[in-house]
């Protein structure tokens, strides 16, 4: 699974992107989030608080319960501000 | 379906040439309107803004938008050009362009795109100070709200 990450998630992480294999019992993008967190304290620090970061799943935008099997790539941002 | 044109890029945005392909060549459009975004200076502190962005989704991203504008609204073409890197403050950040017969669709849909663009494009904002610390922009509250407003039957 290919993982992105944009913005002062990047910045935190200190990787715009990695690829990854998480074990099979993170089944969720909530699950995904908390087993990155364990990852080290960059990971910690970047999604520390989870309800600020935005997800998207093989591009399209995507809720913290949402699935994650099958998804090849995923993107971890914080709320957009273009326009 | 509507004709749309959507671009993300890293070079200034002809307006004149965006703006002169939505109708070009035809004689049933009545109505063209157009948004455009500027990089806003604050009291002469900013020296600019650098857009990050998510190659591939948000072309995506705003492409979906126009679609959802185009079955919303009855409009014939919908530009979007949005930059991304390093734009100084004056410099057009994202253009929206909308025609149709009449001008209400062509009003709402570009303000429909607007307010989607701002909440759903993967674009990120940094400012970079003339003095102090850079930093990145935060999401607005009433940016959520604008979008909210269009969930309401019209």
């Amino acid at each position: 699974m290919r993982l992105l990450y944009f913005a002062w998630v990047r910045e935190r992480i200190g990787a715009a992107e990695e690829t990854i294999e998480p074990p099979a019992t993170v089944e969720t993008v909530g699950d995904l989030l908390r087993w990155l967190r364990t990852r080290g304290d960059a990971y910690e620090q970047a999604l520390t608080d989870p309800t600020a970061v935005r997800v998207a799943l093989d591009q399209f935008h995507a809720e913290h319960d949402a699935s994650i099997a099958g998804v090849r790539e995923v993107a971890l941002f914080p709320p957009m501000t273009g326009g | 379906m509507a004709h749309l044109s959507i671009a993300v890029v890293a070079e200034p945005i002809d307006l004149a040439a965006a703006t002169a392909e939505l109708a070009a060549g035809r004689t049933d459009i009545g109505a063209v309107v157009t948004f455009t975004g500027l990089c806003r200076d604050e009291g002469g502190t900013l020296e600019a803004l650098e857009l990050e962005h998510y190659p591939g989704m948000a072309e995506a991203e705003i492409t979906r938008i126009a679609e959802s504008a185009a079955a919303r609204f009855d409009v014939d073409t919908i530009a979007v050009r949005h930059r991304y890197g390093k734009v100084r403050p004056g410099e057009v950040i994202v253009l929206v362009a909308t025609a149709s017969k009449h001008r209400q669709a062509a009003f709402e849909a570009a303000s429909f795109i607007m307010d989607f663009l701002k909440t759903h494009a993967p674009f990120w904002k940094k400012e970079h100070k003339a003095t102090g610390p850079s930093g990145w922009v935060a999401a607005k509250s009433s940016d959520d709200d604008a979008e909210a407003r269009w969930k309401n039957p019209i």
